[in-house]
């Protein structure tokens, strides 16, 4: 009997946390759902009396009777942006992986550890010079400009990824295609790239979540609404007098979309990159 | 383990990287620092020197003054909250329990959401409406449930202020911590608490001797983690409070966006651009540095 009073508790506690972890989650979906003539702030908590998807349409599309943008245009943004950030920030990761585990030269540690820093700073540490040098660069207010920043800033975290993945895959594998006649490239093209399915897993799907969900370098790098990523463009809507608050809340639920599909069906590999963002490989 | 051969085709495929990483990372570090030096503390660029003047100030200032002391808090708060709750739900859920799944993912679900979006949300939870509106987010949910004693002014409140966005920082990153933990508990070798518990230890003992010993260097990673994203915090503030009633929901990475891109003040944004870099690399460098050297 005793055993069964601590599971009891254990069940107890753990439906506490439910409920403080599910209340924001509820709150989205249930106002997103609600008709304007439900939507009310006395009433905030009630479920739905049936789906309606106006306040979403109207925080897709923005209406110019009262003088707002939707998110459409920035959720195109986002993907556009998403897309290639994602991919060559990956493909850097893999090369950089590669060279640091299994061609590590004079330095190559040090060299790790200094670009390993990178995902660590603040970023206010380096917006100032990044502005001016994107304005040089004519890439200032871009979606180019931005995804090159993403690229760069997400070099650390992508080749820490590839490493700590290239790290279980055995040299003798390589030193053998080697005595065979492969080169460095040779070797990567045939023995470690197509081994990479897993590591290019984790380091995309955290990539592109990061990138989706990044607000700094969205705000400074693109401060003209036609080219803002989502999240810039969410934090404007919620911003403004105008906008009622279920469709800024409809917009939020927009805006987590994409990464929670992430989250649902690939979430295996959102974890492992999680883990290794904590350096434990 | 490394491959032996030609030496330089590596390096020639990392270069890029080192020269990317070199020019934006520690290149635009030393050109805010240089900036943090000058006058320029207006639209047009003005380099001539000041010494340490922009810190002087800085440091003068009782908005950074306020900002250092909120992001105090915030940090106690949220990586304490954090360790112990993730602690907990990871201790709970590795019981064997029915749904453990579905528990873990639920709780690390908020870590997919950008900031952004959490902000929107809690802003409207913890609105604490107006006497026209009455009780309207959570106070309401508390009014009904006969909390009423939790009902409170939230971020409006500048007694409370920073602490509430602690609290929507919990919910997105215990859950993390959780995370951690359950990994280190299914490391801790089953044999090992079997003897203890043949040995006659009770639950409490092989807890406190066995299972936290072995979680020691999570939480040291961990406190690591999540101390330099609340020193860096900013999203959050954005989308939830902004600066709050008497800069009560203020913090340093949120005045050196405000002071230098609406401001225009540069030079001051900068100096608080470093003393923020130096307080992370405080935290990170000997991490780093401890973490590698064991590897190797």
């Amino acid at each position: 009997m005793k055993i069964s009073v601590t599971r009891l508790l254990i069940y107890i506690i753990l439906a506490i946390f439910t409920i403080f972890y599910i209340i924001p989650m509820y709150i989205m979906i249930a106002t997103g759902m609600k008709s304007f003539a439900e939507v009310s702030l006395d009433t905030m908590w009630n479920l739905p009396l049936s789906l309606n998807f106006n306040s979403f349409s109207l925080a897709w599309v923005g209406s110019i009777k009262q003088g707002f943008r939707g998110l459409s245009g920035s959720f195109f943004n986002s993907v556009l942006l998403v897309i290639p950030a994602t991919i060559i920030s990956a493909l850097f990761g893999s090369l950089n992986g590669y060279v640091l585990t299994k061609w590590r030269f004079y330095g190559s540690d040090l060299i790790f550890t200094m670009i390993l820093f990178g995902m660590f700073i603040p970023y206010q540490s380096i917006v100032i010079p990044l502005v001016l040098t994107l304005q040089k660069l004519h890439v200032y207010g871009t979606i180019p400009g931005l995804i090159l920043v993403h690229v760069i800033y997400g070099i650390p975290i992508s080749t820490l990824i590839f490493r700590n993945y290239y790290i279980t895959v055995p040299t003798e594998m390589i030193e053998a295609s080697k005595i065979d006649g492969a080169n460095f490239f040779g070797i990567y093209r045939w023995v470690i790239f197509p081994l990479s399915t897993p590591g290019f897993a984790v380091a995309m799907i955290w990539q592109f979540t990061s990138i989706w969900n990044d607000f700094l370098f969205g705000l400074i790098v693109t401060p003209n609404p036609a080219s803002q990523p989502i999240t810039v463009a969410l934090n404007n809507l919620a911003g403004s007098y105008i906008v009622q608050w279920n469709v800024q809340i409809a917009g939020a639920l927009l805006t987590a979309l994409p990464p929670i599909l992430v989250y649902i069906f690939l979430g295996k590999f959102f974890l492992r990159g999680l883990m290794q963002g904590s350096l434990k490989g | 383990m490394q491959i032996k051969g030609d030496k330089w085709t590596p390096i020639l495929f990392i270069t890029p990287s080192i020269v990317a990483i070199g020019i934006f990372i520690y290149g635009f570090i030393g050109w805010t620092s240089f900036i943090s030096f000058t006058k320029w503390n207006n639209v047009l660029p003005d380099y001539t020197l000041v010494g340490f003047e922009n810190y002087r100030k800085l440091f003068a200032n009782m908005r950074f003054q306020i900002d250092l002391h909120n992001t105090l808090v915030f940090t106690v708060i949220f990586v304490t909250s954090c360790l112990l709750i993730g602690l907990l739900l990871a201790v709970l859920i590795d019981q064997r329990i029915k749904g453990e799944g579905i528990f873990r993912n639920l709780f690390l679900l908020p870590m997919a959401l950008s900031f952004i979006v959490s902000g929107v949300i809690w802003h409207w939870l913890f609105n604490p409406g107006s006497i026209q509106m009455g009780n309207i987010g959570v106070n309401q949910l508390f009014e009904k449930v006969g909390l009423n004693f939790l009902i409170c002014g939230w971020y409006t409140d500048p007694n409370i202020g920073i602490k509430a966005v602690a609290i929507a920082a919990i919910w997105q990153f215990s859950g993390y911590t959780m995370a951690l933990y359950l990994a280190g508990l299914k490391g801790i070798p089953l044999e090992l608490r079997e003897a203890a518990a043949i040995d006659g230890a009770s639950k409490w003992k092989i807890f406190y001797y066995i299972t936290l010993p072995f979680l020691r260097p999570i939480t040291f990673g961990a406190i690591i983690i999540l101390g330099h994203i609340s020193l860096k915090i900013f999203d959050l503030i954005v989308a939830m409070t902004g600066s709050g009633p008497a800069f009560s929901s203020d913090v340093p990475a949120f005045f050196m966006y405000d002071t230098t891109f609406r401001g225009n003040h540069f030079a001051q944004g900068a100096s608080i651009a470093i003393i923020l870099l130096l307080l992370v690399s405080l935290l990170i460098i000997p991490y780093l540095i401890t973490t590698f050297r064991k590897e190797a």
